[in-house]
């Protein structure tokens, strides 16, 4: 075909007009479609101009004290009155404080030992000690780098101390489980959450909706086989190739970028395996909801997106605004980011992630509870 | 219930209807066991429908009945175990084998050796060498086959095709025709919809269905007596001005070409009788009286009913 044959001058443009007439009242019959080019636009304004915030603020903090004194307090009250921090623990013993850390409940410790005011008194420039989950370098950052500013300022104000230039205490920080702030170390196990979330419910979102497409399903209704039946039929197979992706994904964290397990490896895979079967359950239930695989592809981009934008894989969480911190429980991979975090950075265990693990389970019994309900038996 | 007496299906008043739109319409039939029962009926009838409630993948809005002694309504689990269902669309799966679309419908009925059954079946159905070959890729003809094969497999009682020929070429329509006589000889229930006249003359009876509603049903005999056509076949040169002319006519409800033919059917035979009286005498035509065709009488009963209807 020449150049000029490519535009042919008769009738050309009355026959684009008429394909674009057709693709206009296609589209207009395309309720989902339609719903998807409003919605995911103002769906990603929210949630990157209110939700998302790189300067974390609230970081869950908790306090050791070792001895009861006016700088003590002083401390925490200049903790709480900066947006960097929020005080949501009070503990007096190591333990504690370290379980808390372990499990994620706090990403921040600060720790008063016992004789800090009588050192700070008699200029011996004591030693504030400060424990970061650098599991997330961005959210420990910024927070540690404006906490001396944070506690001078206080002590000042408060004149528990000789008001002279120089600071009168040490910070010695500690962060935990990532020393080094390596981003990498953060990025994998969130990204084998990511990864995973996104083949898994593509997978299973067009099992059904294939098979209605395809006229298979009348023949398959006609057969004596239950809804559950299918619907386990059709998950399970996935989870041997979500587990095999998995592997890949951590064996290429580990040779890559030295990304280690420092937790339990078969904790590790059996949460991992929670998480796929949930995944895989929620993609499911788009498949019986959907009217064909294009609808199904899209509710599973729908969940795609804002999980990946709220479940702290690429922005704190503890950055977020409350309701969408609330949002971002409803979706799986927070959870799992967090699971994959502490077992991969911290070596935490189930009794640790307990909370997780059973919303990943609970998300997990609706999507199934609502697909087999969902699952039309009959082709009414 | 009491155990089943001859009866495969016995249905009484079924009604359904889509988005408000009547699709059947107080539907009632009874079906002996081991019998040919020919569903015929113009495209959008409700043939489908009636087959889809009857194996459970509808439920009627009204209406009530019973398949092999199961209630169609609270029972259609027992009835899809014993029920081989046809789809009018080739509804097994494209991408997988011959050997393996057969072996998933051996497992999902539970047959001891879905191996063993498969093998067998695909000898009955001279499908040996193609085992391996992936249903998508079979030819029409083959792919019904493949689709009869594998509603039969699991020794269903009753089998229900939804125009299981639509499409297939006359060799493979008569090899189908002999495998259906064969398994109604070994006792099954067969229900076929189609809208060939031929297919329907090898029916034991036959049931007409239009707009929802069955017309007439009975043997082929039966069924063409009911219909008070009188015809004559018209044969010789220059049939053409004959058909318009005749078209016109007061009594003459029907004039259909059949090869180098005429028929030239009326419901009154009086009528009909004078209509053609002034061509009789024409030396060019050579009328016959003859039986009226079971086409001839389904497409009055269709002008019947859309006059009823319209």
């Amino acid at each position: 075909m020449t150049f000029a044959q490519l535009f042919r001058s008769d009738g050309f443009w009355r026959n684009v007009r008429a394909m674009i007439l057709k693709e206009a009242l296609q589209l207009r019959r395309d309720r989902v479609t339609l719903a998807t080019m409003i919605t995911v636009p103002l769906m990603q304004l929210t949630l990157f101009g209110y939700a998302i915030n790189t300067t974390p603020h609230d970081l869950p903090t908790a306090v050791l004290l070792q001895e009861t004194s006016d700088v003590g307090r002083s401390i925490v009250a200049a903790l709480e009155n900066t947006k960097y921090f929020k005080v949501t623990q009070r503990v007096h013993s190591v333990d504690e404080f370290d379980h808390l850390l372990a499990s994620g409940k706090v990403l921040f410790g600060v720790e008063i030992p016992a004789g800090f005011e009588r050192a700070l008194r008699r200029g011996d420039k004591p030693a504030l000690l400060v424990a970061a989950d650098a599991t997330d370098p961005v959210a420990a950052g910024s927070a540690l780098g404006s906490l001396a500013q944070v506690v001078q300022t206080a002590l000042r104000n408060d004149r528990a101390i000789p008001d002279i230039g120089a600071m009168p205490f040490e910070i010695r920080a500690h962060a935990r489980y990532n020393p080094a702030a390596e981003t990498q170390l953060n990025i994998v196990p969130g990204l084998l959450g990511t990864i995973l979330t996104m083949t898994m419910l593509i997978f299973t979102s067009l099992s059904v909706t294939r098979e209605t497409e395809r006229g298979t399903m009348e023949s398959l209704l006609s057969m004596p086989i239950t809804p559950l039946e299918i619907m386990l039929g059709k998950i399970l197979p996935y989870v041997l190739i979500g587990f095999f992706q998995a592997t890949l994904i951590v064996g290429a964290g580990l040779v890559l970028f030295q990304v280690p397990i420092v937790g339990n490896v078969f904790l590790l895979a059996f949460l991992t395996t929670l998480f796929i079967a949930t995944n895989l359950a929620m993609g499911y239930t788009f498949s019986t909801l959907a009217e064909n695989q294009l609808q199904a592809v899209q509710m599973s981009m729908m969940t795609f997106l804002p999980s990946m934008l709220l479940s702290g894989f690429l922005f704190p969480y503890a950055g977020m605004p409350v309701w969408a911190q609330y949002l971002g429980e409803i979706f799986p991979l927070t959870h799992f980011i967090r699971i994959a975090r502490a077992v991969m950075l911290k070596g935490s265990n189930l009794i640790d992630l307990h909370y997780d693990a059973l919303m990943l389970f609970i998300l997990m019994l609706i999507a199934m509870g609502v697909a087999v309900t969902r699952f039309r038996r009959t082709l009414d | 219930m009491a155990a089943p007496s001859d009866i495969a299906i016995d249905v009484e008043g079924l009604t359904k209807s889509f988005d408000g739109r009547v699709v059947v319409k107080d539907l009632s039939m009874q079906v002996k066991r081991g019998t040919i029962f020919g569903f015929l009926g113009p495209n959008g009838s409700g043939k489908t429908t009636t087959i889809r409630m009857l194996c459970g993948l509808l439920t009627p809005d009204s209406g009530h009945g019973t398949c092999l002694g199961f209630d169609i309504i609270t029972e259609s689990d027992k009835i899809k175990r014993r029920v081989g269902y046809m789809t009018q669309r080739f509804s097994l799966y494209q991408d997988l084998s011959v050997r393996e679309n057969l072996e998933f419908v051996a497992r999902i009925y539970g047959m001891p050796d879905p191996k063993k059954a498969t093998r067998e079946m695909i000898a009955r159905l001279g499908l040996k060498g193609r085992e391996e070959q992936v249903a998508g890729d079979l030819s029409g003809g083959w792919k019904q086959r493949l689709a009869l094969g594998a509603c039969t497999l699991p020794n269903p009682e009753l089998l229900l095709l939804d125009e299981p020929t639509a499409g297939v070429d006359p060799k493979a329509r008569r090899e189908f025709w002999a495998e259906i006589h064969a398994l109604a000889a070994e006792g099954l229930t067969v229900l076929v919809s189609t809208h060939y006249m031929d297919e329907a003359e090898r029916c034991h009876e036959i049931a007409y269905i239009a707009y929802g509603e069955i017309l007439v049903r009975g043997t082929v005999e039966e069924v063409i007596e009911h219909s008070k056509l009188t015809t004559y076949t018209v044969s010789g040169e220059n049939l053409v001005p004959l058909q318009s002319a005749l078209d016109q006519k007061l009594g003459v409800d029907m004039v259909a070409p059949f090869g180098t033919s005429l028929h030239v059917s009326g419901r009154d035979a009086a009528k009909l009788e004078a209509a053609i009286k002034p061509y009789r005498n024409d030396k060019n035509f050579k009328w016959e009286h003859s039986e009226p065709s079971l086409e001839d009488v389904f497409i009055d009963l269709m002008q019947k009913s859309k006059d009823n209807f319209q």
